[in-house]
């Protein structure tokens, strides 16, 4: 690849992962001021869909891309949020170097689940993840009793400074989609994709399966733990119930109904399962049973989640943006023409 | 090239194979022939690494590999096309191509073989952005071949690559693998279908219940009165 189209496509992959989402989101937010007014709440569901973003392509990484069932997405999230909440509080370090400590912590995490249980497939790897989500919580649950009496276990820790605005969400849930675009199309990503598609014949040609296994585990736990610590400067508390198992299932459901395998269509999942939860909250008691039933409808009609393993490109928009559009079929070719 | 001494492998407790030693000399077809669970498989995963021998030892290239990882295996030269296909059916022709050469990195080699499978299986060529896994059953048994002629292997192992084709796409497979084997690449045939094997092979190996019962030349084996009775079916 020459140099000026390896530049053209920096910046085109700038333009997909910051521009593009930017502009949507900034015409949705406009619509919905204009329509219901200004109001600091949108702002809230805004950011709190960016945090989604991050922890529900994090988990496409390991589920859709590798073929990993992973039930523990909300431990790792709560290893990343307890490290960086206890820095930034007790230790008054910075923001972002707190944000990178929790992230590395959870990646380590993360490996430390990936090891043990490589032999493990499908739902037994499930439970054994579901397993390790729920042995992070009772750890802190327990903090008092081993020795880690600052993090208060079941009364959580409050007072934690809001570092976490939109714009560092947003900014993070970028950095996150554009590191994970790039890893999903390299060599390592289709290494990866191998893995889920046949492990036997990724073995076969050369594959080396279990260390891309660990290295999905890490890499996505890693990213669960970067959206921890903003989420734990966010509602500025640290409470064990915030990462129990069901968060897990809500992460697995935004990659499930996005598609397994799409970290676009999970993405936009994310954004629209966390705006449709708040917007459902109007129907009271009946919110958990309207969001439901929508689920159950989706799986119905697109059994393969909204984009299966398709992306969404700007493709459609090519002709506009000179030297943009990568579409799929031609995706194959890249490293070859 | 290859040499197998005395292996010995379990499944559990279940003696798969009992003691075989083999070779495969430099240029040529051997074939291991033998009926449902022998063994023959078996043989192949442990030579590729994917299954470990509990003792005896294989020497490729006067080194043993007996307890190298499979993917340096594949490193090493020994290409590996496993029973029943086993596409990566979610990405295109192109890419299962590429993920043959995934040990590789010279690219300019990578596309002189990739030139040469299509020539190889022009059929490929035409379908090379559709998905592997809407590929027919002969089709898919190409792109096999082809995914492992991308490893540029000196040993070239082939599972059953005849399972599930009509016979004249069997008939096909085997003189595109007797031209594997004219351009250079040492094969390891594994086959139930005996008689097709044994017509191109230069040696052969019958395994009976995990022992091998017999070894010679593909023609001898061809007269010999229990290889006819039991596999050939004369």
């Amino acid at each position: 690849m020459s140099n000026a189209s390896a530049r053209s496509s920096f910046a085109a992959g700038f333009l997909r992962t910051f521009i593009a989402p930017a502009v949507i989101l900034a015409i949705l937010y406009q619509a919905i001021v204009a329509a219901f007014g200004k109001n600091d709440y949108y702002m809230y569901v805004l950011t709190l869909s960016c945090m989604n973003v991050i922890l529900a392509t994090s988990l496409n990484l390991i589920n859709g891309f590798t073929g990993q069932f992973s039930l523990g997405h909300a431990g790792f999230m709560a290893v990343g949020a307890y490290l960086a909440g206890s820095l930034t509080k007790f230790t008054h370090w910075p923001f972002v170097p707190a944000l990178v400590v929790g992230a590395i912590g959870a990646s380590l995490a993360g490996v430390l689940v990936g090891l043990p249980t490589l032999r493990l497939r499908g739902d037994y790897l499930a439970i054994a993840t579901l397993g390790f989500g729920e042995i992070i919580r009772m750890l802190i649950i327990a903090s008092d009793q081993i020795g880690l009496k600052f993090l208060e276990g079941p009364r959580g820790v409050m007072g934690i400074t809001k570092y976490t605005s939109f714009g560092w969400a947003y900014l993070l849930a970028g950095i996150s989609v554009w590191v994970l675009t790039n890893f999903i199309w390299s060599t390592h990503g289709r290494a990866c994709v191998s893995v889920r598609e046949d492990e036997v014949a990724a073995e076969a040609m050369g594959v080396n399966t279990t260390r891309y296994k660990v290295m999905a585990f890490c890499i996505g736990a890693g990213f669960a733990g970067l959206a921890g610590g903003l989420h734990a400067h966010f509602l500025q508390l640290l409470h064990p119930s915030s990462y129990d198992f069901l968060k897990s299932v809500d992460y697995l459901v935004m990659v499930v109904v996005g598609g397994m395998g799409s970290l676009t269509g999970c993405a936009v999942a994310a954004v629209f399962l966390t705006v449709f939860n708040e917007v459902l909250r109007r129907a009271l008691e009946l919110r958990m049973l309207i969001y439901a039933i929508c689920l159950v409808i989706i799986m119905l009609t697109r059994p393969q989640g909204l984009l299966g393993g398709k992306e969404i490109s700007l493709g459609a928009f090519k002709y506009l943006v000179p030297s943009y559009g990568r579409s799929r079929a031609g995706s194959g070719e890249r490293g070859l023409t | 090239m290859l040499e197998i001494t005395n292996l010995n492998v379990y499944y559990g407790a279940i003696h798969a194979l009992k003691g075989i030693s083999l070779k495969v000399e430099e240029g040529e077809i051997v074939t291991l022939i033998g009926a449902n669970g022998a063994g023959k498989s078996t043989c192949l995963k442990t030579i590729s690494g994917l299954l470990r021998p509990k003792s005896g030892d294989m020497v490729f290239d006067g080194k043993s590999i007996k307890d190298v990882p499979a993917h340096k295996i594949v490193e090493m030269g020994i290409a590996h096309i496993p029973e029943g296909r086993r596409m990566f059916s979610n990405m295109t022709v192109l890419e299962n191509l590429e993920m043959g050469a995934y040990t590789r990195n010279d690219r300019k080699g990578i596309l002189e073989d990739m030139e040469k499978v299509f020539k190889r299986f022009p059929r490929l060529l035409e379908r090379k952005h559709q998905l592997a896994g809407t590929l027919s059953g002969g089709e898919q048994q190409m792109l096999s071949i082809g995914r492992g002629l991308m490893v540029r292997p000196k040993l070239l192992m082939l599972d059953e690559p005849s399972m599930g084709l009509a016979p004249l796409l069997v008939r096909e497979i085997f003189d595109i693998i007797k031209e594997i084997n004219k351009a250079g690449t040492t094969i390891l045939l594994v086959e139930q279908n005996a008689h097709m094997a044994l017509s191109i092979a230069q040696r052969a190996y019958v395994l009976e219940t995990g022992s091998i019962t017999l070894e010679g030349s593909a023609k001898d084996l061809r007269q010999n009165p229990h290889v006819k009775k039991a596999y050939l079916g004369e």
